[in-house]
């Protein structure tokens, strides 16, 4: 009795949270335009949407902007997290801090700050100010994450590595980064799905010259959900999934 | 000294205004096995590390072959350490472990493939070069770090407590092995140690440490049988300390009072008269009498103390009692079974006498520390 209990409230609340993705990824294939009844199967949607080359472009800007800033985030955040880590130095413990302001302002204030800030600097809407916003908002968590794996690290690799006639640089590539590799990974994959679906801030400093794919929805959504909508968020949604998966499988803990 | 490897002199060391080690002089001989033993905190991993370049010195200096190694950096000395935790690459394997150190100094191809070979054969590894470190056990990962350190050639090999993550049978084998590879390779060894019985069994010399000083540097044997301090009785071995007055200073011995009786001393230790002096026996030093038994023992007699047994501890090879002697004091003795007396019968409560041969007491200044 009591395990039907929790088995049944554990069911509600995964209802609760995976329902409507379901009904999304399930319309996507419904053959009617606009009941929200099922009609039967189709792949039409999935196709018109391969046809529509506007939009493909568009997906495209934001794949190249996924990739691009989100390995420079990586670079950086992962040297931030071991300059917190090896090195003592006046203000640490601040920076430290100032990575979870940057994790938990909201993304209508980033937005606007920044904003103001690439509007005061005289530079031009468009890839660049798009893509300084996105380091900026992914560098925090691919530090944490690999902070998060520093922390547990056995000093003594470092020590013995020095021992046997290591330089720092020597060091770090050899003995840090490859142990730091799945957290490295996974960070990038991180700022992946951040950068790739990112309204918000990107809503405010993007400009004319270059449209993107959670932007370009959103204003088809104003007009109506189109079953090429659900056909489009279904497959970010399996992209998204992909990465989180691997995330998780590169983080698990691995025998040492 | 000529055949001296390692000179340090005046080596302190301060952690934020903490000093943790202070005024060590030391001289290293080429081809020791020299063990630093001492409780935890007493500075001994300080002083290693000191050695190896992973902390900066404080005070002092060190010189190696003559050559000053405060400026030199870890990675740049020529001494390499075994870590306490192995501290092996986990991503690497074996092979690749083993290799890190001669690859950064430029060894490549079969030279490398050789050396490699070598230094696992040396520690009987050879066929496990492929394999990870987390798929080997405890005892094998040390042997990896031993080689690796090795395979340097280094002048000094330094070891952090390398065996104290063994179980006891295997730390007994590779105490063995140690010290057969540190007489084959020849190589200056400094052990760190907080077992006494690891210490005595395996070094040419050992300093004891305590709070950051070395209490004494001397062979096992002496350490053992002629400890320079109280501190250094008490941590090797077992020790029964009693308390004694001094009452008249000879040029050749000493006239105590001890347990109310009169006793000589033979060793010509200087003490005040009037003063108090801690005698230092060993357990197994001492012999425990029955008052028929000691009627038999016309040398004794005089000397014998009065003691009645309190705890009988049976050990197979040896028998171990806890007696008090009159005045209180509860001394620790061992009997072992052999020709002169093959029964070890004692029973809880019964009187007996404790004497030991002429000479054996170590005499210590007194300190008032139980």
């Amino acid at each position: 009795m009591n395990r039907w209990l929790k088995g049944s409230y554990l069911g509600l609340v995964y209802l609760f949270f995976y329902l409507p993705i379901g009904v999304l990824a399930v319309f996507s294939f419904n053959d009617s335009k606009y009941r929200l009844t099922w009609q039967g199967f189709t792949w039409r949607w999935y196709e018109s949407l391969l046809a529509n080359e506007e939009l493909l472009q568009v997906a495209l800007n934001s794949v190249l902007l996924a990739l691009v800033s989100a390995t420079l985030a990586t670079l950086l955040g992962t040297l931030t997290a071991v300059t917190l880590y090896r090195y003592r130095f006046f203000g640490k413990k601040l920076l430290f801090g100032l990575l979870y302001v940057v994790i938990l302002s909201p993304d209508i204030v980033m937005g606007i700050s920044l904003l103001i800030l690439f509007v005061s600097l005289q530079l031009p809407l468009g890839f660049w100010t798009l893509l300084l916003a996105h380091i900026t908002f992914c560098l925090p968590f691919v530090a944490v994450t690999v902070y998060g794996r520093l922390s547990g690290f056995d000093d003594t690799l470092t020590e013995a590595a020095r021992d046997l006639g290591a330089s720092e640089w020597v060091t770090f590539r050899r003995v840090l980064l490859p142990l730091l590799m799945p957290a490295v990974i996974a960070g990038w994959l991180l700022s992946f799905t951040l950068s790739m679906d990112d309204v918000i801030i990107s809503y405010f400093v993007t400009g004319p010259t270059f449209e993107i794919l959670p932007l370009k929805i959103y204003s088809m959504v104003r007009i109506g959900v189109k079953p090429e909508v659900n056909a489009l968020c279904t497959l970010m949604l399996g992209i998204t999934l992909i990465m989180v998966l691997a995330a998780h499988f590169l983080l698990r803990e691995q025998p040492t | 000294m000529s055949d001296s490897i390692l000179q340090i002199r005046g080596l302190g060391k301060a952690f934020g205004g903490d000093w943790v080690l202070e005024g060590i002089d030391l001289d290293i001989r080429r081809g020791e096995f020299l063990t630093l033993l001492g409780p935890s905190g007493c500075g001994k991993t300080t002083l290693l590390r000191l050695i190896a370049g992973l902390e900066t010195v404080s005070a002092g200096s060190l010189h190696l072959q003559g050559r000053d190694l405060t400026p030199i950096p870890a990675e740049r000395r020529p001494v390499n350490t075994v870590f306490q935790s192995y501290a092996l690459f986990p991503h690497l394997t074996v092979f690749e472990n083993v290799a890190f150190g001669p690859r950064l100094q430029g060894v490549k191809g079969a030279e490398l493939r050789r050396r490699v070979a070598d230094a696992l054969e040396t520690v009987k590894l050879g066929e496990l070069a492929a394999r990870r470190p987390g798929q080997l056990s405890g005892g094998q990962q040390q042997r990896v770090a031993i080689a690796r350190a090795l395979v340097n050639q280094p002048l000094m090999l330094l070891l952090d407590e390398p065996l104290s993550a063994l179980d006891y049978k295997l730390r007994k084998q590779m105490q063995l092995e140690l010290k057969q590879l540190q007489r084959r390779l020849g190589i200056t060894f400094v052990f760190v140690t907080h077992d006494q019985e690891e210490a005595l069994s395996m070094s040419d010399r050992v300093a004891v440490m305590n709070a950051g000083r070395i209490e004494q540097l001397d062979t096992p044997r002496r350490v053992y049988e002629d400890p320079a301090s109280l501190f250094v009785a008490r941590f090797v071995g077992e020790a029964n300390l009693l308390p004694a007055r001094v009452l008249e200073q000879r040029p050749d011995g000493l006239s105590l009072e001890l347990e109310g009786k009169p006793f000589e001393a033979a060793r010509p230790q200087r003490f005040e008269p009037g003063g108090r002096v801690h005698l230092l026996l060993r357990p197994e030093d001492l012999d425990v009498w029955s008052p028929e038994e000691l009627r038999r023992q016309p040398e004794y007699q005089a000397r014998a103390l009065a003691a009645t047994v309190e705890e009988v501890i049976y050990k197979g090879a040896e028998v171990d009692l806890l007696v008090r002697l009159e005045s209180g004091v509860q001394v620790a003795a061992t009997a072992f079974f052999d020709e002169e007396d093959p029964t070890l019968e004692y029973q809880r409560g019964e009187r007996v006498f404790v004497t030991w041969p002429a000479g054996w007491e170590v005499l210590l200044p007194f300190e008032d520390a139980s």
